[in-house]
């Protein structure tokens, strides 16, 4: 459909229960919904000859930790039809595993293994689930808002070994993450450094 | 008697010329026939979206031009358009104009090194030296504008970093009247060269269907005909003002995709051309003194530019919680920017949506059945740049 509003409406008469809530802002389909019902309602806006969403632009993840259910994945669709863009997201928290896309629209493939990459998420049926673009037997998950930017290793030729090394990161100064935001109350490692000093003290 | 015949399996790269940068592929082949492709990416990964995450929105621009090297400025566009819609603000018509020219230049840029390069892959040498003649030019005029050849940061949030010196304008003109000669030129040596047909035609064909499934974009979704171009189809800036055609290929293969670029040069000479006609004085920058830094000038006379200037380049310019997806046609395709803001200075998350992405994971479905010789070819024509695949 080529009204964003109707199609909204038309997606929740359809879908009903299965979208939790819709909205429409900057010219896109915002929907939310259960982790469950994302093959169902995939196949539905893909098959369907009013949605049309043929292309799968990208999947991602927003990564909240304080939240009971941590992260949000998002789906982007396109379709070429209608001249419309969707994008869909539902809540898991951390141990979950969840449904692979990648029997609906095979370029699902790299962008879950990225996923998996970036933030530990896996897919469950995924047909190869391994790193992509971190290095051969990398640890951790960068993406993730606990991974500290400098990262935990760091590589470098070791002329004693005759081969690449790695070691645990050693930098010749913290980095300084300034707080500007409020100029009055300092940095938060100096706050830190002081209420440390006053604990001893 | 029975032989017991083995696959080979073979490392193509990371180091292999034709490989368009660092790029691992491990090919299983069955004498000379591909049967399986593995390619194994992340060796040019910088961790650009983490950066992001701890840098200002004004910081952050220039990572966009570390991703498509070949093309910085069109990179630089998304993320500009991105913050201006979640701020909402307009860009004045002097800096859109002056944007879609730099991305139009970026667009031939991109090509030049493609096609090029491409025919270097299959066996010509003589159109890259002439291509790369006319790159240098190209990367002249981005110097002039922004003070660098390649790594421009030259967009912002709200229009472009500075006016363009004097003259400029009149030779990138003076560009536009001799480089249609140079694509003929180009044209003259390729386009019915019958050692470049072999190579390319119905070589890697992509079918309407696969190329949505894959989610193809830009150049080889239109070479498998499907008429889709973001600039005509969900404009942005003043794209809407221009007259241009989209170049649509038929077979799907190697060849029309090199042909489509060829004709979007053509096409983006005429864009440049008009942006020229069309781009009167006025200001670059949207006047809001809380996102743009103010002039020298202004900083020397007035304590409230002074006090802005210090707060953008400490702070920077906070942006209200939000979450978007703007995409921009870049040479290679959809280039997204899925951003979402906490309210804070800085991008609580942005997904970089790279074409070069999706088309690389293709490789083992174009590739099966082909030749190894083939290999180059078909990479060559995917327009693979390392800096936004890995990111």
């Amino acid at each position: 459909m080529n009204n964003l509003i109707d199609l909204e409406k038309k997606i929740n008469s359809e879908l009903g229960t299965k979208i939790n809530t819709s909205e429409i802002k900057h010219n896109q389909i915002y929907l939310e919904i259960d982790s469950e019902d994302l093959i169902d309602v995939v196949l539905f806006v893909k098959t369907n000859k009013d949605t049309k969403f043929r292309q799968l632009i990208d999947i991602t993840v927003v990564d909240y930790p304080e939240r009971s259910k941590r992260f949000k994945i998002v789906y982007l669709f396109l379709s070429h039809e209608f001249n419309q863009r969707m994008i869909l997201s539902y809540d898991i928290s951390e141990n979950e595993v969840i449904a692979s896309l990648t029997p609906i629209f095979p370029s699902a493939n790299w962008m879950e293994r990225e996923v998996f990459d970036m933030y530990g998420v896996s897919f469950k049926d995924h047909p190869d689930l391994r790193r992509i673009l971190t290095d051969y037997g990398f640890e951790g998950h960068p993406l993730r808002k606990d991974f500290p930017l400098t990262g935990h290793t760091e590589v470098r030729y070791s002329e004693d070994q005759k081969k690449v090394v790695n070691e645990p990161v050693k930098l010749e100064q913290n980095y300084r993450n300034f707080d500007y935001e409020s100029p009055w109350e300092g940095t938060k490692y100096i706050k830190e450094l002081t209420d440390s000093n006053d604990k001893k003290n | 008697m029975t032989k017991k015949i083995k696959n080979l399996n073979l490392n193509f790269g990371p180091q292999h010329p034709a490989a368009h940068g660092v790029l691992r592929l491990i090919l299983e082949l069955d004498g000379e026939v591909v049967e399986k492709a593995d390619p194994h990416i992340g060796l040019l990964h910088r961790g650009t979206e983490k950066l992001i995450e701890n840098k200002t929105y004004m910081q952050a621009v220039p990572y966009f031009d570390r991703l498509d090297y070949v093309a910085p400025m069109n990179q630089e566009h998304a993320f500009a358009l991105a913050v201006e819609k979640i701020l909402d603000i307009d860009v004045p018509i002097r800096a859109q104009f002056i944007r879609v020219m730099f991305c139009e230049i970026g667009r031939i840029l991109s090509h030049i090194l493609n096609v090029t390069t491409q025919a270097l892959d299959v066996g010509a040498l003589t159109p890259s030296l002439w291509g790369f003649e006319e790159r240098e030019t190209l990367m002249t005029f981005y110097e002039r504008a922004s003070g660098s050849r390649l790594h421009a940061n030259y967009f912002r949030a709200g229009g472009v970093h500075q006016d363009l010196p004097a003259g400029l304008e009149t030779d990138i003109a003076k560009f536009c009247e001799t480089f249609p000669k140079i694509i003929n030129d180009l044209e003259n040596l390729l386009t019915d060269n019958r050692i470049f047909k072999q190579r390319n035609v119905d070589i890697g064909v992509v079918t309407k269907e696969d190329a949505l499934d894959y989610s193809f974009s830009g150049v080889m979704i239109r070479g498998s005909g499907v008429p889709w171009d973001l600039r005509k189809s969900q404009p942005y800036d003043c794209y809407n003002q221009l007259e241009f055609k989209i170049p649509v290929g038929k077979n799907g293969d190697c060849y029309d995709r090199y042909l489509c670029r060829i004709e979007e040069m053509k096409e983006s000479v005429k864009i440049i051309k008009q942006c020229l006609t069309k781009m009167e004085k006025g200001p670059i920058k949207t006047f809001d003194g809380k996102i743009t830094p103010p002039s020298k000038k202004d900083i020397k006379q007035s304590m409230e530019a002074l006090i802005h200037h210090f707060k953008l380049f400490t702070e920077g310019y906070r942006v209200p919680e939000d979450e978007i997806y703007t995409a921009v046609e870049a040479p290679k395709g959809e280039f997204g920017v899925y951003l979402i803001s906490d309210g804070s200075s800085k991008p609580y998350k942005c997904k970089i949506r790279a074409p070069g992405f999706s088309h690389l994971q293709s490789m083992d479905y174009l590739i099966k059945g082909h030749m190894l010789a083939d290999v180059p070819a078909v990479l060559g024509s995917l327009d693979i740049v390392f800096g936004e695949v890995d990111r």
